[in-house]
């Protein structure tokens, strides 16, 4: 019985250790430039990168602000510039960055930030709204509109977007061009433009046919490697600028 | 006194991409051609003569250009080369400026030199003269010097 108790203890025991986060603090109230702040927290294996954040507003400093929302890589809300990679902080362990090293938290690049890690998404939202992101048809939606198995693999993979910005903010042409339409708007395009049951991919192919449309993309892969959800971001570009030239889906 | 609400979703300026699509397809063509002329180019000069690269000479070069499918094919890869680094650059300005002016003037620079180097080029190409020099028949073979 003890033995069994001892046992079940043992797996309970999460070890705990001791990191660094060099946080990006900005208060455009006060500060005319962002600065780095470092707290030490006390975190467990089992940790991620926004559980240390979380620890850091409600015990050492409750003015961090940073947006978060279902904290489990689905909403989207909280991406961020972690040791100089966009990911989720909800969906980064902690011991999986190298933790004998101080861990650098930044907010996603080429959106302007607002305080802290909190950015100006509505360029970004500007970007998503320019590309039509809804099913037009030009039928009456009275009866399924059927769609085989095929036709729905050619769109699958950009239907898991989350519109976290991972991938536009780690783009170098969305860096200096925000004009650009940036990786997610061109896959949320993407996600239509290949729907059988969608009757305005040449709209939209048009759209993206633009001076800053899909051929500003230098294919530098950045998208692909941020995105949380595996998108194959880059992919689905070369599948719209394929399109583009042939002028349909 | 009317207040005039900017739209929150006007839609973005559009500008004509044609040109940007036609660029586009114009690095994938020419990246291609150039690598089988350079290539070609590379293991002619420098491989497939006897002597490697000692062969290359005044009087090589001369012969090479007294030949017309040399002259096209050292044309192309000129005219390819220069306009598809041209336009390789063109996107970094364009991926790296943030001030319009300074823009519009590194791209100008830009193509005014490839224009010039083109026509430089393209002049030396088709003009090459080995004989301009009297002396010439000494170390050339006369089938180069037909005047």
């Amino acid at each position: 019985m003890s033995t069994a108790v001892e046992s079940v203890k043992e797996i309970a025991e999460v070890p705990s250790f001791q990191v660094t986060l060099f946080v990006r603090r900005f208060d455009p109230e006060n500060d005319a430039e962002p600065k780095w702040q470092d707290f030490d927290v006390t975190v467990f294996g089992t940790d991620r990168v926004l559980d240390a954040l979380h620890k850091i507003k409600w015990e050492l400093d409750g003015s961090l602000t940073f947006r978060r929302s279902c904290a489990h890589g689905v909403c989207g809300s909280d991406a961020m510039r972690i040791n100089g990679r966009n990911r989720l902080a909800c969906k980064t362990l902690i011991k999986d960055l190298d933790i004998t090293q101080p861990i650098y938290v930044e907010p996603i690049k080429g959106l302007k930030v607002e305080k802290d890690l909190v950015v100006d998404m509505n360029p970004f939202y500007q970007a998503y709204r320019d590309v039509k992101p809804f099913l037009i048809a030009s039928d009456s939606p009275t009866k399924e509109r059927i769609q085989s198995p095929e036709d729905r693999a050619r769109f699958d993979d950009t239907t898991k977007c989350i519109l976290c910005a991972a991938c536009t903010t780690s783009c170098p042409v969305f860096w200096t061009d925000n004009q650009y339409f940036g990786p997610a708007a061109i896959v949320n395009a993407h996600r239509f433009i290949f729907d059988s049951r969608d009757e305005a991919a040449e709209v939209r192919l048009d759209i993206l046919n633009d001076k800053e449309g899909v051929w500003r993309c230098r294919t530098t892969f950045n998208c692909t490697e941020a995105c949380p959800r595996g998108i194959e971001v880059t992919k689905a570009i070369a599948e719209v600028k394929q399109a583009v030239l042939r002028g349909r889906a | 006194m009317a207040i005039i609400i900017e739209q929150p979703d006007a839609p973005r300026s559009r500008k004509s991409a044609q040109w940007e699509k036609r660029a586009w397809i114009f690095m994938r063509i020419s990246g291609v051609l150039l690598l089988v002329l350079i290539i070609g180019h590379l293991s002619v000069n420098l491989v497939l003569p006897e002597r490697g690269v000692k062969a290359i000479d005044f009087a090589f070069v001369a012969g090479k250009w007294a030949d017309p499918f040399w002259q096209v094919y050292d044309g192309l890869m000129l005219w390819l080369a220069l306009i598809h680094g041209t336009n390789g650059m063109r996107t970094l300005v364009n991926d790296y400026t943030e001030r319009e002016w300074l823009r519009k003037a590194l791209n100008i620079t830009l193509w005014v030199t490839a224009g010039l180097l083109i026509l430089l080029g393209t002049l030396v190409i088709t003009t090459f003269d080995p004989c301009i020099d009297p002396e010439v028949h000494t170390y050339l073979p006369d089938l180069v010097c037909k005047g």
